[in-house]
């Protein structure tokens, strides 16, 4: 059953991953990279890590596909124009991806560290195990430092996205807060004073 | 029975897929970007297997660690990506010669 599980979801994963990188249009690569990403987290439910396998999801397909998403709608792309090459390029690809496939499949399967006999699977945790307080407890006492940076990382990039795309345009109109705030009553109210009208019977 | 070999190879496979998918879509930055992210897919999964058949929990924190700082890295990656087209109004890679060195 697990077996059969697992095939089906690396197909998945290795055909989208595959049009990925052979289709045109830049939406439908990030698509089929959000395929991917769903086959991926269920071979991580698998292997049982299953709060990572959610956080891919909200993530990755919630957050970082979508930004990919919105940078892809933004831009004004020419695709034929960058298309061109793809054919001359493939016999190159080609043979770099399956250099490279047969060089980790010689360290992974030909080696004598990982090989298939060694590592048989492990027994299944009963059902009432918690793979996230597990995870929690060793990010919050053994990784605690590299939590922190990892959230002054984060930080980082707040500020260097932000900063680097925030643009002043001059000839805007934009709203002064600190005078808004600042304002008296004076300045808003005039109170000026009226001579009053002349009677009518000392106009004649 | 699945064993480890099973799930290296896989992430195997995708990793290869993306190099190819480095070399085959050489201009365009954000098929460039994605298949960043698809190597960082192929390697999680290496640390999540080897995480779950050594019974070590340290592989998923590393995990988390990597998704962190991709993620990081893709916000600040389309940022300049963004900045980029704004001011060459291309993201074709061989274009981006203006860097004298």
């Amino acid at each position: 059953m697990e077996t059969i599980v697992f095939y089906v979801f690396s197909a998945f994963m290795v055909l989208s991953a595959l049009m990925v990188i052979t289709v045109n249009n830049p939406v439908r690569a990030a698509f089929f990279l959000v395929l991917t990403f769903f086959a991926s987290a269920a071979i991580w439910l698998l292997l049982e890590a299953e709060f990572l396998a959610v956080i891919l999801i909200i993530v990755y397909v919630g957050a970082v596909m979508v930004l990919f998403l919105f940078v892809v709608m933004m831009l004004d792309i020419n695709i034929a124009e960058l298309k061109a090459g793809f054919v001359k390029n493939l016999p190159l690809a080609v043979l770099v991806a399956l250099a490279m496939f047969g060089t980790i499949l010689f360290v992974v399967v030909g080696g004598d560290q990982f090989g298939i006999d060694n590592f048989a699977p492990p027994a299944r945790h009963a059902a009432d195990y918690s793979n996230i307080s597990e995870l929690g407890q060793l990010l919050y006492t053994e990784y605690v430092y590299s939590f922190e940076i990892a959230a002054v990382i984060l930080l980082v990039g707040i500020i260097a996205a932000i900063s680097l795309t925030l643009r002043r345009r001059p000839n805007t109109r934009h709203q002064k807060v600190e005078e808004q705030v600042a304002v008296k009553s004076e300045d808003r109210l005039r109170v000026v004073k009226l001579e009053p009208h002349a009677r009518k019977e000392e106009r004649k | 029975m699945l064993t480890l070999t099973h799930f290296l190879v896989l992430s195997a496979i995708v990793f290869s897929i993306s190099i190819a998918g480095v070399f085959i879509n050489r201009k365009n930055i954000i098929i460039l970007l994605m298949c960043v992210e698809l190597m960082l897919l192929a390697v999680n999964t290496n640390f999540i297997a080897f995480s779950h058949y050594l019974n070590d929990t340290a592989g998923q924190v590393f995990v988390f660690f990597i998704l962190t700082v991709a993620a990081a890295e893709a916000a600040i990656g389309l940022a300049i990506l963004v900045v980029l087209f704004r001011n060459k109004r291309t993201i074709n890679v061989e274009e981006l010669d203006s860097l004298k060195g």
